[in-house]
């Protein structure tokens, strides 16, 4: 069982911020989600070798070449960089990580 | 069967001059127009647009649906989210620039379930889609949409992703053909990713000749996703007609354990005999990972989605809350404004799997299980070409009956999730109607690796044999 504690420092790592009402059902949730995924231990997988993927294939490289399928232009431009929620001109406006003396 | 056109019935009608491209699309849209209300399959749709394709591409003027997790250039892509409600594609998908250059018409983009997680489509921000067959049920899902158009004929074939179920599963709780090719047979650039080990793009039709012509014109290697392989794509219609004496059909007995439907593992048993009687040979197999697949499946893909979501951040695009006061709150509450509770819940199981301490205990380890899945399949495919069972345990349910327990709804994938774990070619077709519910059963049918010819052999003889 996960602590309340637990659920609001995943939930603040994984930069969500979850009401009341979410950290009770997902401490509920997530329980019962880890008991059942509890059942892989008892499986012995000594000296097995994960497997992150299925294809087998290895280091798949592409030639060093320019390739002219994004070539930027005003279209472009404005599909990327125009749907930023905060913007000017064509720079993408954050919040600034440090405190600003007032 | 399924009533309306299938893609050969819209190349005959071409050729014969019934109609135009025009015309048809005209006919599917006014469709559209009548009937999405009540079923919610589509989140938009799109005007007919006169474009350039030689009319012996084969998929020539033929209107489809595209599950609104792909990139149409230009046009909104939601992914089910309010998250992305506003978000325009910047470019096609690879598979959208394949579609268009074989000939495809897009009607409209399909609902799902929020990033593609569910099995209901109930998961969807826009509201759920309703299973033609029975509006008080669901389609299945997550390509719930797609499942849906295909099954009231508001499209002639549907594109839908499946990382776990997700083409399969619908596709059998709408009476629909539902296929997953190997993982690395198609591109899956341009597909807003949910968990990227496992995600793959896969038609769903009428009929098996269609998903083999779907599956022809989406196959192949892409420089833009290195995870698709260079091999040649065969063209898979060219075998369907070959008969199945002598083919070796495996049956998983760990298939017909508890928690199967006795209405569905009737109708699943009796197509297997009719398996027999068309000249295969059926033999009891034994995967005994089975019974881990779906735990490890649900570490694997949090995992996955707590890292592919984290672009959603509320700066570059996408949904971002207007009452963040730093830049710390400007991630944190454009998430939780913008996520609904399921994606909320797998960015934190994902992000708790991942965290220091736990790495090694659950990503790690489903790894290690998720070898030895693959190894119980590598061993059975030594003794048979295709393995069989059920796709889902129960035929569709209704709306609202497994939302609130979010575990019996990843129960729902129990069949199908082993496939994708190990990448392996799966496909649902239509095997009847459950005795006591009256809904269509789905029949599933898994391959050795790029070994699709073989299960839409065995599909296409099946469907035959069936009808």
């Amino acid at each position: 069982m996960l602590t309340d504690k637990e659920v609001r420092h995943i939930a603040q790592l994984a930069r969500i911020k979850i009401t009341e009402q979410e950290e009770k059902s997902l401490k509920k949730d997530l329980s019962s989600i880890l008991e059942y995924i509890d059942k892989l231990n008892e499986v012995d997988t000594t000296g097995v070798e994960p497997l992150y993927q299925t294809t087998g294939l290895v280091n798949s490289f592409r030639t060093d070449e320019h390739r002219k399928d994004f070539e930027m232009n005003d279209e472009l431009d404005a599909k990327l960089i125009g749907q930023a929620p905060h913007k000017e001109d064509r720079f993408i406006k954050v919040k600034p990580v440090f405190k600003t003396k007032k | 069967m399924i009533n309306g056109y299938t893609i050969k019935d819209i190349r005959d009608g071409l050729v014969k001059g019934h109609f135009t491209a025009e015309e048809i699309f005209k006919t599917y849209a006014e469709k559209i127009k009548k009937e999405n209300k009540k079923l919610n399959a589509y989140l938009s749709t799109f005007n007919f647009q006169l474009s350039t394709f030689s009319p012996q591409a084969p998929l020539a003027g033929v209107p489809c649906a595209i599950k609104d997790n792909m990139l149409i250039d230009s046009t909104i892509v939601t992914a089910g989210s309010k998250i992305l409600e506003n978000y325009i594609s910047s470019y096609d998908a690879t598979i959208i620039k394949k579609l268009r250059v074989a000939g495809a018409l897009f009607l409209g983009k399909t609902n799902l379930d929020e990033f593609a997680m569910g099995t209901s489509t109930e998961n969807s921000a826009f509201g759920p889609t309703k299973n033609p067959h029975d509006l008080t049920r669901v389609p299945g899902g997550s390509s719930g949409g797609s499942a849906a158009a295909v099954a009231a004929d508001l499209c002639v074939f549907a594109l839908g992703s499946d990382t776990g179920g997700s083409v399969r599963q619908p596709a059998s709780m709408c009476g629909v053909v539902g296929l997953k090719p190997t993982y690395g047979r198609v591109s899956r650039r341009g597909l807003i990713a949910m968990a990227s080990s496992l995600d793959q793009i896969g038609p769903l039709t009428k009929n098996v000749y269609d998903a083999a012509l779907v599956l022809n014109t989406i196959s192949g290697h892409d420089i833009f996703d290195s995870t698709t392989v260079s091999k040649a794509v065969p063209d898979f219609t060219n075998y369907l007609e070959k008969d199945i004496k002598g083919l070796v059909v495996g049956v998983p007995k760990e298939f017909f354990g508890e928690g199967l439907d006795s209405e569905v593992g009737d109708r699943i048993r009796a197509t297997i005999v009719k398996l027999e009687s068309m000249g295969a040979k059926i033999k009891e197999i034994t995967l005994p990972n089975f019974e881990y697949a779906l735990a490890t499946y649900y570490i694997i893909v949090p995992c996955e989605v707590s890292s592919n979501l984290s672009r959603l951040d509320g700066i570059r695009y996408g949904h971002s809350s207007k009452t963040a006061k730093n830049l710390l709150d400007t991630y944190s509450e454009s998430r939780s404004e913008g996520f609904g509770f399921e994606p909320k819940r797998r960015i934190i199981l994902g992000t708790y799997a991942l965290s220091s301490g736990y790495y090694d205990a659950y990503y790690l380890k489903a790894q290690k299980v998720r070898a030895l899945i693959k190894k119980d399949f590598d061993e059975a495919f030594k003794k048979v070409d295709v393995i069989v069972g059920p796709t889902a345990p129960h035929v569709a349910f209704k709306l609202g009956e497994k939302i609130s327990d979010p575990l019996s709804l990843y129960l729902e994938d129990v069949y199908t999730v082993p496939v994708n774990l190990t990448g392996l070619p799966g496909i649902s077709i239509p095997c009847g109607n459950g005795s006591d519910s009256g809904m269509p059963i789905g029949f599933q049918i898994i391959g050795r690796p790029f070994d699709e010819e073989t299960i839409l052999r065995v599909s296409y003889q099946l469907e035959q044999a069936l009808n």
